[in-house]
């Protein structure tokens, strides 16, 4: 009599394939399987102890706390008026920071002149934070076209048609907040931007369909200028000076 | 009356953000199970969970209306658990191997055979805790995936193949290798307890 394969005894575990009833009329008939099939429940048995860290139920809720503030949403209100015309809203994002700040630099430039300083500080207060989220969100997103690019599976072809996507968007923003950070005398925020923007175009620019050499060769541009890093470490530092800024709205923090 | 994934999803094509808080809230929990499995961390868990939803987000208008959302989801988390296991192996390959059994630490196998007394039996369901952890992290990243996704989430092999973009017959094999390697490596667990 042959004896049951390891492979039949999986699926058989596992209700697949379609020789159920002959490997369990087997069973019956073979105690040497029988033991061996045993053993497997056994161990699978014991995979199933692997317990998995609870959350609680509101753990949904804290979850999308994290979530919102990169989404670019806040409430239905103005993203339900501004979807009609069916932008992503990363774009109504960067494109309201933007507004947001060439409407707050006009005014207080002028008003600069009058003297009444407390609006000045708070327009330059607000500037600043919108600065702040605006870079954030816009560092945090070119971390992620550059991660899902080093991260792809190494000697195989790649299609990267959406991340050409996102880095094309990307650009035009990169060259707005670079040229802003060395209007501000932040040497080092800039710098980090100005590395990142032929990266960027690279992808954008580059064919959609990459070979396993060229997406060596893009893992190793990328790895090899330690990009990622500087821009992960740029990220959190803007991170913390919004939260900074956020915390002790009196205080400059750039 | 509870919105259902469907019209949730319409409402949040159109921009409603309090539809997609709704999806967010109903399909976390799943989430974190299912990525934690994979990645075998809170933190990379959480990660995965965040990365899920951003990325479904973006993507939403791309989303089949005829497919289920949840699937959906657990497609993008599967995905980013792969790339955030590669990642990881990637960053820990220049790092020196540690042995599992630390010198000088007890062989759990030991204890039950030796009928150890009530503390080190109770420190021994962490350590067969531990034991199975270790063997799931010594699964390729593709038999993992596959392993989680077919025997904790009971997903047929049709669905993870579609899941993970590979074809069925490459998924039931990751799904085998995987119950082979966990076997090799948990058997003496079962068979001395036994």
């Amino acid at each position: 009599m042959n004896h049951l394969t390891e492979e039949q005894f999986v699926l058989y575990y596992y209700g697949e394939g379609d020789g159920s009833a002959g490997v369990r009329e087997h069973l019956d008939a073979c105690e040497a399987c029988r033991g061996e099939y045993a053993n497997l429940q056994r161990v699978l048995n014991i995979v199933d102890t692997a317990p998995v860290p609870e959350r609680g139920a509101n753990y949904g809720a804290q979850v999308w706390r994290r979530l919102e503030p990169k989404l670019g949403v806040r409430g239905n209100g103005w993203a339900r008026w501004l979807m009609p015309i069916r932008w992503p809203m990363r774009h109504w994002a960067a494109a309201a920071a933007m507004a947001a700040l060439v409407v707050t630099a006009f005014l207080a430039g002028r008003y600069y002149p009058k003297p009444q300083p407390s609006p000045r500080m708070a327009a330059g207060q607000v500037r600043e934070r919108i600065l702040l989220v605006a870079v954030g969100d816009h560092l945090e997103r070119s971390q992620m076209v550059l991660v899902e690019l080093v991260n792809a599976r190494p000697g195989q072809a790649l299609d990267i048609s959406s991340e050409q996507e996102r880095a094309g968007d990307l650009v035009a923003e990169n060259r707005l907040y670079r040229q802003t950070a060395a209007r501000t005398g932040d040497a080092s925020l800039a710098g980090v931007l100005d590395e990142l923007e032929p990266v960027l175009l690279e992808i954008a620019h580059g064919p959609a369909r990459l070979t396993p050499e060229e997406v060596d060769k893009l893992r190793r541009r990328i790895e090899g200028d330690g990009i990622l890093f500087k821009v992960r470490v740029v990220g959190s530092t803007v991170r913390h000076r919004e939260e900074k800024a956020a915390a002790n709205p009196g205080q400059k923090s750039l | 009356m509870e919105l259902t994934d469907s019209v949730a999803v319409a409402q949040a094509r159109d921009g409603d953000s309090g539809a997609f808080r709704v999806l967010v809230e109903r399909h976390s929990r799943n989430l974190f199970r299912l990525a934690y499995r994979m990645t075998g961390h809170q933190e990379d868990a959480e990660d995965v969970v965040q990365e899920t939803f951003l990325r479904a987000y973006r993507q939403l208008a791309k989303f089949d209306d005829r497919a289920s959302f949840g699937t959906w989801l657990y497609r993008i988390a599967a995905n980013c658990s792969l790339d955030l296991i590669r990642a990881r192996k990637r960053r820990s390959e220049n790092r020196e191997n540690h042995d599992s059994h630390e010198e000088g630490a007890p062989d759990p196998m030991q204890l039950l055979a030796d009928g150890a007394p009530t503390p080190e039996r109770l420190a021994l369901s962490s350590e067969v805790e531990r034991r199975v952890a270790g063997a799931l992290d010594d699964l390729s990243e593709m038999e993992r995936a596959a392993f989680v996704l077919r025997h904790y989430e009971g997903m047929c092999i049709d669905d993870i193949s579609r899941t993970l973009g590979v074809q069925p017959n490459a998924a039931k094999h990751s799904v085998f290798r995987a119950v082979q390697k966990l076997r090799r490596a948990l058997e003496p667990l079962v068979s001395t307890a036994s």
